[in-house]
């Protein structure tokens, strides 16, 4: 079998893009995600009554669906709900966002379940509000406690935008099986695809676990 | 200035916690509250800010009522300092932001005032050098001490300790005491759960022995110390005093 990686430079400009794509999507995936996540977080936290219970029921619903079946849903979904076309992205974005919200929810939790009440206590005995002791005492240690855990689950997150091929849009992996097929280089494209995506992921683990360690030492 | 009456709490059902507890602590008072662990001396001293809600009875501190719909139980709070056995510092803020932040987000105080006032009582509790360290990098007294300077920021009109000094090294207590001391001396009002029976003896006008959620003595300290009336607080004292 003869191998020509040259197929790799001469699609660059394509590639690039796809990356980007993938990049944007899980960028806006995690900052979707988190907001949604620590809202939901909060309301079962601060055990606002009924909403605490829905917030509940979401997580439950989420998590125990495929993520393939959420972006083929919404992308059915959301132009009938919106009624009209909104493309693609939109939609997988949607889709990210609710997805990911449900896993972040239950980690933003536990960071703040992790975080001692007399913190709380504390913050409420100075005069502080629920929610300023929330905002100012307890989510800035629980997020801390929480960063290598969130940052794996992005990791996770970055790798399922490659589900994104099913709806037909263009992110890196698309982008390298569009290459593949145009100028028959399968195997060629798809080790390369392969050695991107673990390079990048294995990158960012050894970067978490770097952290970890510091914040233990701290 | 603070007066509970007939307070009752129970956690659960089936414990009461706090049996109609009745106390009066005038202003510039210092008031010590003793008892065996358990006797929920804690709970007491965290009712009268709210942090613990009651059950039943009443508590009015300056002329308010805890339990009335219409207070601003966050804005009393403020008006009433506290300082936990153990600290409960902000780990993530440094020393000085620790102290400033209540100033500023509760009072609303320019970052100025808020840094000058800062200064000044970590002068006040002998901790300038350390303004911007992190509680982690303190000793336990220290932090204690600035968790008191932190109460102090807010001006309150009375402050209440909660076993201020059983987390401290024993080397580490009289720091702590010292700076009570010198507060009470200036007519502040106080509330002190602790088993430090030498501060209550040198600084309490009155002490509250506690056992199983009731109040059984509220004496002033000569009396409490040289003839306590309660069997249990005689217990208690011998208990606590002969070792």
């Amino acid at each position: 079998m003869d191998l020509d990686f040259s197929v790799i430079p001469a699609n660059s400009e394509l590639l690039v893009e796809g990356m980007k794509m993938t990049f944007l999507l899980t960028a806006l995936a995690i900052v979707g995600g988190m907001i949604l996540g620590t809202f939901l977080a909060l309301l079962r936290i601060a055990k606002v009554p009924v909403l605490a219970q829905i917030a509940a029921a979401y997580v439950n619903f989420f998590r125990s669906l495929p993520l393939i079946l959420v972006i083929f849903w919404l992308f059915f979904l959301v132009p009938l709900i919106m009624g009209r076309p909104v493309g693609a992205f939109s939609s997988v974005l949607v889709a990210f966002i609710l997805f990911e919200a449900a896993y972040y929810s239950e980690i933003i939790r536990a960071g703040i379940n992790s975080v001692s009440t007399g913190q709380l206590a504390a913050a409420r005995a100075i005069g502080m509000t629920y929610w300023q002791s929330m905002t100012n005492v307890v989510l800035p240690q629980a997020f801390r406690a929480m960063t290598p855990i969130l940052l794996t689950q992005a990791i996770i997150l970055f790798q399922d935008t490659s589900l994104v091929y099913v709806v037909g849009l263009r992110d890196f992996l698309v982008s390298a099986e569009i290459v593949a097929n145009r100028d028959q280089r399968l195997v060629e494209m798809f080790l390369f695809v392969a050695v991107v995506y673990f390079v990048l992921c294995f990158t960012a683990s050894l970067g978490v676990k770097q952290l970890q360690r510091k914040f233990a030492n701290d | 200035m603070i007066e509970m009456m007939a307070v009752n709490k129970w956690y659960g059902k089936d414990f009461q916690v706090l049996k109609d507890c009745s106390l009066k602590v005038a202003k510039g008072e210092v008031i010590v509250v003793c008892g065996p662990s358990g006797s929920g001396k804690s709970t007491l001293i965290k009712t009268v800010n709210g942090l613990e809600p009651i059950n039943s009875g009443d508590i009015v501190v300056d002329g308010v009522s805890i339990t009335a719909k219409s207070t601003n139980l966050d804005k009393m709070r403020s008006r009433i300092g506290m300082v936990f056995q153990n600290f409960e510092l902000f780990p993530h803020m440094n020393v000085t932001d620790n102290i400033e932040i209540g100033q500023i987000k509760v009072l609303g105080r320019s970052d100025e005032e808020a840094s000058e006032k800062a200064a000044a009582l970590l002068k006040r509790v002998d901790l300038s050098e350390h303004a911007l360290k992190f509680p982690s990098q303190l000793s336990g007294g220290q932090q204690q001490r600035v968790a008191i300077a932190r109460g102090l920021a807010m001006e309150p009109m009375a402050m209440l300790f909660d076993e201020p000094t059983s987390a401290l090294d024993p080397e580490m207590i009289n720091e702590v005491l010292d700076v009570m001391v010198s507060l009470a001396g200036e007519g502040m009002t106080m509330m002190v759960v602790t088993h430090e029976m030498g501060f209550a003896r040198k600084v309490a006008d009155r002490v509250v022995f506690m056992d199983y959620g009731e109040i059984v003595e509220d004496a002033k300290s000569d009396d409490f110390f040289g003839s306590p009336r309660s069997a249990r607080a005689q217990d208690f004292l011998s208990k606590i005093l002969n070792h």
